[in-house]
């Protein structure tokens, strides 16, 4: 009895076989993440198009080896075909209302590998704190961040980043949100925000960037040059939510300029205005761009190839997707997953029982569906909770 | 953070560009008198909140507190916890002495100036080298175990060259040593530094406490001495340890060790008798009392997989279904079970009070029981079966009685009509109109405990520690009598959604806006004051 193995052939290998060359490549929206895993007597095989797909196919295999009682390792024979349903599983950090330390980013960076996320959307910046350290522009974070020592994200740390999630097949899409959420950038860039009034005289306080300085997208453009050359993937995220017009309206210049430009009351136009040279930039740095919904709310021209980023509530999102799908873009689903917004009990279940397609539309509205991404803003999580948090 | 390294780094954090240079604008303030004095106006120098003063990390905010602009120095290197001339406690005050080192960690054991280089550009302020702790009552309470009546009460006196911490028993110095460790703070150049003060200080509630649930989750010993630690910042004095329930029975017996052999999630999630006198020990030290729950005669799905026979076996018709229901209230083996069972706990235990539960128990079985249904009928009881959750409880009570301990209960046990001994303390949990709970109890003149406001299991999103922080425990209707028997509350952390993996960050600094609520004045309800002050709290905490 002791001699009986009750196992079968014991296993030593596993062959992973991939067909298209990659290791030093990035991943990307179209990587194929596809793979087959053959477990049987004497042959554990994994094969996949591509070393991302082979990632995916590690996971599961690790997943599916088990221990008995005695402390034996064994798995059972076992064929599986696997491909995800969207190409892109996404993850927000938000590390602007609270400093994350980098640990806590690859911490979380392994933690989406065990479950096949494949995008970071790095939400480095923001009303709060500017942590990101900038090559060109240095005073955006010196007087920006938290503490200019300990609470930033030195060129370093974010190649650290982008390496670390490279490894684990993620990519890393960085948001820099613009032209609201962006007090943090006042201090190191003076001039660039808009002065708000009160009557004839500036209240001290200031708003979204200004829209209307030469200076402004001067900035934007040396900003971006940087941001384009530091973060690898295609796609910038350029956030264009939550704009505040309050404070334009209160300026008179601002007021001057609309008058100008004909655009009468709605600071839509003026948002548009702002959005659309600014998407130009981007452009002409060879990235693609992913928005907030306002900007396809408000109406701004965008090129075919945006990605809208559905968040909002206040309409049922499945109508903003068909809307958003409808006139032709991509859309990518966060608003029923707001991790952030914690409630007792097995909340878990709310998030798995949404369907991102379900919302009218013809199929090639749902062929644009590329995915979706839980959120998990800052305002109330920090390193000393954001893993039970999360997961 | 205080945890591993004191405190000086976290403080440090906390107060860049927070503290002054010495050009503090703290003139002399009076703060929140309760019967004492009256609160001053504030002064018309005062900074703004960008001005830091002292007691802007307090917390709980004292009964009384006095401030002054003049600073004193402290050297790590020389400064000294001590026992004060008079004492009733000395060198042999095991207590005491562990506080000192403790708390001088706390204060000092980020710097590396505990070796006494003198750092550059050192201010000329002058240097306070002591705390004196003098404990003015003869019997000091070193070696004994704190109870509802200990008291917590302290006098500070902050000034040179030697600051005094008076109290009648150890367990004010400990909280005193606590408050004195929270004005201790850092400037911009890494000196330690403290205001003259003066401060007098008691709880407002005397029984102020965290249940923690440990048969949901069990919870490894690290996480509940963590959690004793930081009960300690926060003044908390009691810790309900709702050890077993249905889901495991964690707790290993002496009498019966079967009941967590059979009962435990694994061998791995049990505590040993080691564990449990390490965690009652801890506590002492702390003085924090450990109140254990045996919850009975519903919440024991756990306890019958070890001890055949406990639980009522439920019927479908004629047939028994092979399920349980709550302990078995017509069997003597029940009782003589009972009877053994809680000698033991009585006397692994130390404190006065066992907590026995008495809560959420369901009828079903019972009604499902011929033989039940059989008694029910020999004693009359009708088809009320209120009745006879009311016997076997009191059963429950007078054994419990005979070894000499007094015993909390959920208000399930008063509502349900049992007779009580009147020295029984009936915890109100129930949400819905605990304030009318509140006057039903303590007109029936039995002594409450305040839980129903606070499940902080029960998380939401943003800051709902303000929530906790504005419950007023006494506002029921009733007279003053009757608010004397409401002795203080807890701050519930039921485990159904906590392990140690996520209880430190779901329970603080939540708790901690209990903490004070039970603690400090009732006028003290400032959610602005106390935002500033609970923030400054916390990253001390970390």
């Amino acid at each position: 009895a002791e001699n009986e193995q009750p196992w079968g052939t014991p296993c030593t290998q596993l062959l992973v076989f991939v067909a298209t060359p990659g290791c030093d490549g990035f991943p990307s929206l179209d990587s194929k993440e596809g793979y087959k895993l053959s477990v049987s007597e004497g042959s554990l095989l994994l094969s996949a198009d591509a070393v991302w797909g082979a990632l995916r196919g590690l996971e599961t295999f690790s997943q599916l080896v088990g221990r008995d009682e005695n402390g034996t390792y064994y798995i059972n024979k076992t064929e599986i075909v696997d491909f995800p349903r969207f190409p892109h599983r996404g993850l927000l950090l938000d590390t602007s209302r609270h400093y994350l330390p980098l640990r806590a980013i690859l911490e979380t960076l392994d933690v989406m590998a065990y479950n096949k996320f494949n995008v970071f959307h790095w939400h480095i910046v923001d009303d709060p704190s500017f942590p990101y350290e900038s090559l060109t522009f240095p005073e955006l974070s010196k007087q920006g961040a938290f503490n200019a020592m300990t609470h930033v994200y030195t060129a370093s740390d974010v190649q650290t980043v982008i390496e670390y999630a490279r490894l684990r097949g993620i990519r890393v899409i960085a948001e820099f949100d613009t032209p609201g959420h962006t007090l943090s950038w006042g201090p190191g860039a003076p001039g660039l925000l808009t002065p708000c009034y009160l009557g004839k005289d500036p209240s001290g306080t200031y708003g979204p960037i200004n829209p209307i300085l030469n200076s402004t997208y001067q900035f934007v453009t040396s900003l971006f040059q940087e941001v384009s050359s530091v973060f690898p993937d295609f796609f910038l995220h350029l956030g264009g939510d939550e704009v505040d017009f309050t404070c334009w309206k209160s300026n008179p210049k601002i007021r001057a300029f609309m008058k100008e430009m004909g655009f009468g009351e709605d600071y839509k136009k003026l948002e548009s205005f702002y959005i659309q040279r600014l998407l130009d930039v981007i452009s002409s740095l060879g990235k693609g761009y992913i928005v907030w919904q306002e900007v396809f709310d408000n109406g701004v021209k965008v090129r075919p190839d945006t990605i809208i980023h559905v968040w909002k509530n206040s309409m049922p999102y499945p109508q903003e997707m068909a809307n958003v799908t409808k006139a032709g873009y991509r859309a990518l689903l966060s608003a029923p997953w707001y991790l952030n917004h914690i409630s007792y009990g097995q909340d878990w279940m709310a998030a798995y029982q949404v369907e991102p397609l379900k919302f009218e539309g013809v199929p090639e509205q749902k062929d644009r569906v590329i995915g979706g991404e839980a959120c998990m803003w800052g305002e109330y999580v920090d390193a000393t909770n954001l893993a039970p948090r999360l997961w | 953070s205080r945890r591993a390294m004191g405190r000086a780094m976290g403080l440090a954090g906390v107060l860049v560009g927070l503290f002054l240079v010495p050009a503090v604008l703290v003139s002399t303030s009076l703060r929140h008198g309760a019967p004492r004095a009256e609160p001053a106006p504030e002064p018309a120098e005062r900074e703004l909140a960008s001005g830091a003063v002292p007691e802007d990390s307090l917390w709980p905010l004292p009964q009384w507190l006095r401030t002054s602009r003049r600073q004193l120095q402290l050297a790590p290197a020389r400064f000294q916890l001590v026992h004060g001339a008079g004492s009733s406690a000395g060198p042999a005050c095991g207590l005491l002495q562990d506080a000192f080192r403790r708390y001088y960690e706390y204060m000092f054991g980020q710097s590396r100036r505990r070796r006494g280089r003198r750092p550059l550009g050192a201010r000329a302020d002058p240097e306070l080298s002591q705390l004196q702790v003098v404990i003015e009552s003869r019997d000091p309470g070193c070696h004994s175990y704190p109870h509802l009546a200990s008291n917590e009460a302290y006098h500070l006196t902050v000034t040179e060259p030697v600051a005094v911490l008076k109290a009648n028993e150890v367990w004010g110095a400990l909280r005193g040593l606590e408050t004195f460790s929270q004005l201790v703070h850092e400037d911009d150049y890494g000196s330690f530094l403290v205001n003259e003060s003066e401060i007098d200080d008691f709880p407002r509630f005397a029984h102020r406490g965290i249940l923690l649930d440990t048969s949901r989750h069990y919870l490894p010993l690290k996480s509940i001495l963590t959690n004793l630690d930081a009960m300690a910042f926060n003044k908390f004095n009691v810790l309900h340890w709702h050890i077993v329930d249905d889901q495991s029975f964690p707790y290993q017996s002496i009498y019966f060790p079967e009941l967590s052999d059979k009962g435990a999630y694994s061998y791995n999630h049990i505590y040993t008798p080691t564990d449990i006198r390490l965690v009652i020990e801890y506590a002492r030290l702390r003085g924090i009392r450990v109140i254990p729950e045996f919850d009975t005669p519903g919440h024991t799905q756990s306890w019958g997989k070890g001890q055949k026979g406990l639980l009522t076996p439920c019927y479908s018709g004629e047939q028994p279904t092979g399920s349980f229901g709550p302990v078995n209230p017509i069997l003597n083996t029940t009782y003589n079970f009972m009877t053994k069972f809680f000698k033991e706990i009585s006397s692994v235990f130390p404190d006065a009070y066992i907590h026995l539960g008495g809560d959420e128990v369901n009828f079903d079985c019972w009604k499902s029981n011929p033989e039940v249904k059989e008694f029910m009928k020999k004693q009359g009881f009708g088809i009320d079966y209120a009745k006879l959750e009311s016997y076997y409880i009191q059963k429950i009570l007078n054994i419990v009685s005979s070894y000499d301990k007094g015993y909390i209960v959920w208000q399930e046990v008063f509502d349900n009509k049992a007779q009580l001994k009147p020295e029984t303390v009936v915890q109100v949990w129930m949400e819905n109109n605990y304030a009318h709970e509140l006057s039903s109890v303590t007109g029936a003149g039995f002594t409450a405990i305040l839980a129903a406001p606070w499940y902080l299991d029960y998380i939401s999103y943003g800051q709902d520690w303000k929530k906790y922080y504005s419950v007023e425990p006494l506002n029921f209707p009733g007279s003053e009598k009757q608010k004397k028997l409401l002795i203080g509350g807890e701050a519930c952390l039921w485990g159904e959604f906590v392990d140690a993996t996520n209880l430190t960050p779901r329970l603080w600094p939540r708790a901690s806006a209990v903490g004070e609520r039970l603690w400090s004045s009732w006028n003290v309800t400032n959610l602005q004051d106390a935002y500033k002050r609970l923030t400054n709290h916390r990253c001390r905490m970390l």
